[in-house]
């Protein structure tokens, strides 16, 4: 039994950066609560604003547009929920506006979100992608009005890897004096990200796919923005997010940011030669393959592939077994019976909707990784094409 | 916890990566009958083919081919071990619960969409009994699948006609028939009517 173990799933979570931990081990004896006046309180107030300086640098934010968060998907409900409030004692004059406006590939926490909200508190658009995934602008426009309140477009897509026209999208939709939500979970750390060149009201983030700690997340809210909180009963995040601040996973957010300052820009550049090398072996070793997602705009580590007639959680399990370690959209890895709805709406053939699979590289990826993965994935896709249905005479 | 620990039992994962029985070439397989159930779309497919030895009444052997996850794989791998040295009418009576059994189990989300192989097993058999004159072997009121996404039978229909479905949401509910690509609703529909009118009819 071979050992090598190849972590190819980046976008799912990533591991601890080395740094991240020693700051974390640090923070670890700082047990003041970040509330209170006295010293023990201060020194963990410390760490906290030392990681906001980081976060708002990093995206080009003030330090007061930053919000700590329990995780991504607790910065995406915050937002989405504004339309939901029932308390409405905040200044949210804009509450007159019924109609919100998303995607059809937005992660789960969106989409749930805005099924709960068509449910009860306004209507819910669900705007197409297409078959590279990006946003249908046309369709867009046609859905925004006078009524919609808030727009939320995902930055980075976590399963293709395809990445939107912000800029250009929040121009569109600030004509109607709209809020417009980015979920830039897979972005900031990936790809440069600058709130104010892209002029979104809101953004969320997550620390743990940037080589930081699961359990934390940051919003950005624009300032003077209308908010209300998800959570309430607390002054803290200047009561924007109650509860007693995560000082270690704040502090291992601050330094995973740091880092990424540091290294990003080198990775992006060594990700993308290792990605090339990926395709043209993938191209060159097995003779029907399909390339999802978007050619030239897509993040640097990410890779989407799907295989005709071979289901993706055998690719997947067979990877496993040879210490590869990968995703996939497919349905029987998932529980449901409906395959990705990300990749059904890129508007795949049948054939290739249930073989879809993610390869997400990060900062440790090396090339040895990359030709090992290579031998995995011939050695596996012959495999399951000697016992494919999809085959040439079965059908007559 | 052990690292090596699968979703699956140790027999599924040894007939995933080691399945028996695969058939390599339909065209230089000489079948007496075949088989296929499951569609692209569902995420599942299965194709058997049998050889029988008529004098015998004995099926020697058997091959097949599966569109699926690991689960899909193993079933059918296993199924086909079980079906050689049994007669044709034997084969037939093979169910999921008997390929599960030998399995030592499935994830019970698994059991409906991925234990296809026993229908196209049966299909293959139907095959070779129609190729040789014996149609009359054929069970007149046999299960037949009708969704074949979530493997829903006539049998289930009539039943959940019995458990008060009277219209096709209400059939949905108790079936979770026609939830993926829907294929099956027109002639879902139509046996809906059928048991009804065959249970619930006032004349």
């Amino acid at each position: 039994m071979n050992t090598r173990k190849v972590y190819l799933d980046h976008n799912a979570t990533t591991p601890l950066h080395p740094e991240v931990k020693k700051k974390m081990k640090d923070a670890m004896d700082v047990y003041g609560n970040p509330s209170s006046m006295h010293n023990f309180g201060r020194q963990a107030r410390k760490y906290i604003e030392e990681a906001r300086e980081e976060v708002a640098s990093f995206i080009n934010a003030d330090r007061d547009e930053i919000v700590f968060v329990g995780s991504g998907s607790e910065a995406n409900n915050t937002v989405l929920s504004l339309i939901n409030c029932p308390w409405r004692a905040c200044n949210m004059d804009s509450f007159d506006r019924p109609e919100i406006i998303t995607s059809e590939i937005e992660h789960p926490c969106i989409r749930e979100t805005a099924k709960c909200i068509d449910d009860s508190a306004a209507k819910v658009h669900y705007i197409p992608v297409k078959s590279n995934g990006k946003i249908d602008i046309e369709a867009l426009k046609e859905k925004l009005s006078e009524n919609t309140l808030i727009v939320s477009i995902m930055m980075a897509n976590n399963e293709i890897g395809t990445i939107q026209d912000i800029k250009e999208i929040s121009e569109i939709v600030h004509q109607y004096d709209t809020l417009f939500h980015t979920d830039a979970v897979q972005a900031v750390g990936k790809i440069p990200v600058d709130v104010k060149e892209l002029n979104v009201d809101f953004l969320s983030m997550s620390a743990h796919k940037v080589y930081g700690p699961k359990g934390v997340g940051g919003l950005y809210i624009k300032d003077g923005t209308p908010f209300c909180p998800l959570i309430r009963g607390g002054h803290q995040e200047q009561g924007r997010r109650a509860g007693t601040e995560n000082t270690i996973g704040i502090a291992g957010f601050g330094k995973a940011i740091e880092m990424r300052k540091k290294e990003m820009e080198e990775e992006e550049e060594r990700l993308l030669v290792l990605k090339k090398k990926l395709k043209a072996g993938l191209k060159n070793r097995i003779d029907q393959l399909k390339f999802i997602g978007h050619e030239e705009d897509c993040l640097p580590g990410t890779l989407n592939v799907s295989f005709p007639g071979i289901e993706g959680e055998s690719i997947l399990l067979y990877l496993d077994m040879q210490g590869v370690a990968v995703s996939t959209g497919s349905a029987c890895a998932s529980g449901s019976l409906d395959p990705s709805h990300v990749i059904l709406a890129t508007g795949l053939a049948e054939e290739y909707t249930h073989g879809s699979i993610r390869i997400s590289m990060g900062r440790r990826t090396t090339e040895e990784d990359i030709e090992y993965t290579l031998d995995a994935f011939e050695q596996t896709i012959n495999k399951l094409k000697q016992m494919t249905t999809y085959t040439d005479g079965i059908r007559s | 916890m052990n690292e090596n620990d699968w979703v699956y039992t140790e027999k599924v994962q040894d007939h995933f990566m080691n399945p028996r029985n695969i058939l390599e070439d339909i065209n230089e397989y000489d079948f007496d009958g075949k088989g296929m159930t499951g569609n692209l779309q569902c995420g599942d497919e299965m194709l058997f083919v049998i050889k029988v030895d008529q004098d015998k009444n004995v099926i020697t052997d058997c091959k097949w081919k599966t569109f699926g996850c690991a689960s899909a794989i193993a079933s059918t791998s296993k199924l086909s071990e079980m079906a050689i040295g049994m007669s044709p009418e034997e084969a037939y009576d093979l169910g999921p619960n008997q390929i599960i059994k030998a399995l030592d189990g499935l994830p019970d989300r698994k059991i409906h969409c991925s234990v296809l192989g026993d229908k196209a097993l049966r299909a293959a058999i139907d095959d070779y009994w129609k190729r040789n004159g014996m149609e009359d072997k054929i069970p007149k009121d046999k299960k037949k699948v009708v969704c074949n996404c979530m493997n829903v039978t006539n049998h289930d229909i009539e039943e959940a006609v019995l458990h008060g479905a009277r219209d096709f949401e209400e059939l949905q509910e108790h079936t979770k028939l026609g939830t993926v690509c829907g294929e099956c609703k027109p002639e879902a529909t139509r046996m809906l009517e059928e048991y009804i009118e065959k249970h619930f009819s006032n004349d």
